[in-house]
């Protein structure tokens, strides 16, 4: 059996599966089932300055797919509209209850240096394993300048982050928001300030679906709507992208990344963790299908670490990075074409239909009169689109063609630049 | 209940409640989750199979993508466009052979498949069954031809042709010798498959206007057809088969012995069930589907044994192996290689079915082996085929009992068209005897029509 347990910047957790600052977070009573479910730690829903915020009815809107519910999620709840107080007594009692689970408290008040001290003192005595910064949140908490008006502001994040290490002991985590043009930016100035982690992605600020009824967004409110929070499997392979970008940039690499956006599985954990994250966070599954589904993420995550050989989560953590390159060091020699498995083929035509109108026209539909499907080798470009478009698993899949040599933009006669590239 | 050894034949077998139930529908049509969750599993294939596989060439695959996108008004005229009799289409239709035979989910023996089709007639149902409830306007009668077409027959086949007719603006006249129009739809398909739908309907599809329903009674009988072909700018010709075939064996006519398209058509009219007799002891003899119909419909008013029997092989008999196995479900034997020897009597009324034991010989040929047996039976239903019923139209050219009709549906006489059950087509030798066959026929021909009419006009 693997070893699941975690020791992130000295939060210890006996796994890395962690439930996300959110309303599943919000109280004792959920993070009481969490924890017995077995989730190896959370991050309680942001807590703010008193009187507490006020939240809407009708806050959660949904994208679905062909049948499956909730591809993606928005939301425009607030932080906790709860007394300040009411909150810290209830992570006392529950870090007391479960020692070993990780306790870390998410934090949001404005953007002033006493705001920072003051709440800081009350969290540490609760005996809160950590705090992460909520510089994310994009709807509402942003208007009043905090969230992530303030993920925004590179010095702002720097600047707060430092206010945080100077007047607290707890290791601290940055929570990044993605509504950034450079996610590197902020998470450089997260590391400068003192930060111990970064934590991403916030939630994408989005409009969910527009209702042609009302002639309003959704989730509507008396007739009328606001970009919420976008989270969920859609926005996975946003935060992918952006948890790479931090673990391979010079500047952080190495760095403590928590990672979220659209995890639900063991395998998108897996993948996470591939790319750097010590931990990973969890919102939308969990609301989705109940605290339940950490047992299967253990489960999986463990027979799979089991199956290649990992012992512990360092074995594998952070083992993709290196594999992630910029395109121009791509190997433009490498060729594969499509192949199909004529005997698992059904003749949808989807393959052709997709190749024909929007590729290569590398496909024929018909062969001797029949309908039969088969790639063109000479058209075809190795793009993979049919293989993604066609229904049957492992029907059309790609095979190698090349020689097995290696040359790359950077010394591509077509590239301009190439002489360049060669000096330097 | 009393079981008499000759002729028991009685009604209410069965208490009234069951009736109702048993003749009520058989597939309950799809609500909107079921619908979205099965229109979800279409592939939207490119070329798709299933309508190439639809003799009416309905765009399955678009309309299919409408109701996965909650539009329903769009997958309705899509069907409707190509098949407008779709509504009827998706109820009766042998969709196992036709559209969903083809559906790429069958895909037998690829492991990529689930043998599994889409469920294509439910959400043809369900795409289209608001159109007859609220009696939606889809289509407009085009502007006044001044052209006057006369169709023989309200079947499947003279409805499609009317109203396509009607669309390109021509005033239509339609003659048939029932009491109410739908053909088949009203008389000869199996109760539980269409309950109440047939008028609804035919009253759409005539709110398009522009089309009268000529109710003449012995129309087979009185036609004149070249003085109706000299009264109207066209006429089209589909009266559908309407004569039984006769088995030509002593005892055919012994109280008891029943033509199976009598006892259905008695049925669709009966207002009330429990009014129908039928005997403890049921014979069918044939393998189509209305063999079929008759049979489960005798089973279902309470007839104690029901047992068809057919000449050849399962694998030969025109109903669907869907079918026959619906039937098996339902309590019915099927016997096959036999043919019928004679009908018994006794006490004037039918008491047995002698049969003769078939097989095909060295050529092919099939024959009695001589060998016998005998089953006892109160009422032996025939559904041994229709045949064209209608004197006056002999004097068309018939082509194997049936209309001869070129690729555009004429037949020899310059201004007659036919199609339907009663034609015979050169263009498509095998087309079967199919609802869906009747509407494309019909639709084939109007167009054939419109374009003579037009043709005159210039």
């Amino acid at each position: 059996m693997a070893d699941l347990s975690c020791d992130f910047v000295g939060i210890r957790a006996p796994n890395p599966f962690w439930l996300a600052s959110a309303p599943p977070t919000d109280k004792a009573y959920n993070v009481n089932r969490a924890f017995e479910a077995g989730w190896g730690g959370v991050v309680w829903k942001t807590l703010g300055e008193d009187p507490p915020v006020v939240n809407v009815s009708s806050r959660y809107g949904a994208v679905g797919l062909r049948g499956q519910r909730i591809a993606g999620l928005n939301n425009i709840e607030l932080i906790t509209d709860r007394p300040l107080a009411v909150n810290l007594a209830e992570i006392r009692q529950v870090k007391r209850d479960w020692p070993d689970r990780a306790m870390i408290v998410s934090l949001m008040v404005p953007c002033t240096e006493d705001s920072w001290k003051n709440i800081l003192a009350q969290v540490e005595d609760t005996g809160a394993d950590a705090v992460e910064l909520n510089f994310g949140c994009p709807h509402g908490m942003s208007e009043r300048g905090m969230g992530s008006a303030v993920g925004q502001v590179p010095e702002y994040v720097e600047m707060v982050a430092a206010w945080v290490k100077q007047y607290s002991q707890l290791p601290c985590i940055v929570k990044l928001t993605p509504n950034i043009t450079d996610i590197r930016t902020s998470a450089r100035a997260a590391f400068r300030g003192g930060a111990d982690a970064v934590s991403l992605i916030n939630t994408i600020n989005s409009i969910t679906s527009v209702d042609l009824d009302l002639m309003a967004p959704t989730p509507t409110v008396d007739g009328k709507g606001t970009h919420g929070g976008y989270c969920g499997p859609a926005v996975k392979p946003i935060a992918l992208h952006m948890v790479a970008d931090i673990a391979r940039d010079p500047e952080t690499r190495g760095k403590p990344i928590s990672a979220i956006g659209g995890i639900g599985s063991w395998r998108d954990a897996a993948e996470f963790m591939a790319l750097g994250a010590g931990s990973v966070q969890v919102c939308t599954a969990a609301m989705h299908y109940g605290f339940r589904i950490v047992k299967e993420m253990q489960s999986g995550l463990s027979a799979w670490m089991d199956a290649k050989g990992y012992a512990r989560l360092s074995d594998f953590v952070g083992k993709a990075v290196p594999n992630v390159t910029d395109w121009q060091f791509l190997n433009l020699n490498y060729q594969i074409k499509a192949r199909i498995d004529q005997d698992k083929c059904i003749q949808c035509g989807l393959c052709h239909v997709a190749c024909e109108d929007t590729a290569h026209q590398a496909i024929t539909a018909t062969k001797d009169g029949q309908r039969h499907f088969e790639v063109v080798d000479e058209e075809c470009v190795g793009c993979n689109l049919c293989m993604h478009v066609c229904p049957v698993e492992r029907c059309i899949t790609m095979e190698r063609v090349d020689d097995g040599s290696f040359g790359d933009w950077t010394t591509h006669p077509n590239n301009p630049m190439r002489k360049v590239a060669e000096e330097s | 209940m009393t079981r008499r050894a000759v002729a028991d034949i009685e009604a209410s077998r069965l208490p009234a409640e069951q009736l109702r139930t048993n003749f009520s529908d058989v597939a309950p049509p799809l609500d909107s989750h079921q619908a979205l969750i099965a229109a979800q599993r279409c592939f939207y294939c490119y070329d798709a199979p299933c309508t190439i596989a639809c003799p009416t060439g309905i765009d399955i695959a678009s309309f299919i993508r409408s109701l996965a996108t909650e539009d329903r008004r769009s997958a309705a005229q899509t069907i409707l466009d190509a098949n407008i009799l779709g509504g009827s289409c998706a109820r009766v239709c042998p969709t196992e052979v036709l559209c969903e035979g083809a559906c790429v989910r069958n895909g037998a023996d690829r492991p990529g498949a689930e043998q599994q089709p889409v469920q294509i007639g439910a959400l043809q149902r369900y795409a289209t069954d608001w159109v007859y409830a609220e009696q939606a306007p889809l289509f407009t009668r085009g502007a006044d031809s001044g052209k006057r077409v006369a169709v023989l027959g309200a079947g499947p086949a003279g409805l499609a042709c009317a109203h396509h007719l009607a669309r390109h603006g021509h005033r239509v006249e339609i003659y048939d010798p029932k009491s109410k129009p739908g053909g088949l739809n009203e008389y000869g398909i199996a109760a539980y498959k269409v309950p109440d739908f047939a008028q609804a309907e035919v009253q759409w599809l005539l709110s398009i206007g522009g089309i009268e329903l000529i109710h003449r009674p012995g129309l087979s009988k009185t036609v004149n057809l070249e003085a109706m072909a000299a009264d109207y700018d066209a006429v089209f010709v589909a009266v559908g088969l309407a004569g039984v075939a006769a088995l030509n064996i002593p005892g055919e006519y012994l109280p008891g012995v029943r033509n199976a398209v009598d006892f259905i058509a008695d049925l669709r009219q009966s207002e009330d069930l429990s009014t129908l007799v039928v005997g403890r002891r049921v014979v069918v003899i044939g393998g189509g589907n209305t063999a079929i119909d008759a049979a489960i419909q005798s089973k279902r008013l309470g007839a104690e044994t029901v047992t068809l029997v057919y000449r050849r092989g399962f694998e030969s008999m025109s109903a669907t192996g869907h079918e026959q196995e619906f039937a098996k479900a339902e309590g019915v034997s099927l016997l096959p290689w036999a043919q019928p020897r004679q009908f018994i009597g006794e006490e004037d009324c039918l008491s047995q079915v002698e049969f003769e034991r078939t097989e095909v010989d060295a050529d092919g040929q099939l024959v009695g082996t001589g060998a016998g047996f005998r089953l006892h039976a109160d009422w032996a239903l025939k559904a041994i085929g229709q045949k064209l019923d209608a004197v006056p139209l002999a004097e068309l050219a018939l082509h194997r009992g049936k209309i001869r009709v070129d690729a555009d549906y004429a037949t020899s006489m310059p201004g007659v068209w036919a199609g339907g059950d009663c034609a015979f087509s050169e263009g498509d030798p095998d087309k079967q005897d199919l609802t869906v066959q009747a509407v494309e026929d019909g639709k084939r021909a109007a167009v054939a029509i419109d374009r003579a009419l037009r043709g005159e006009q210039e």
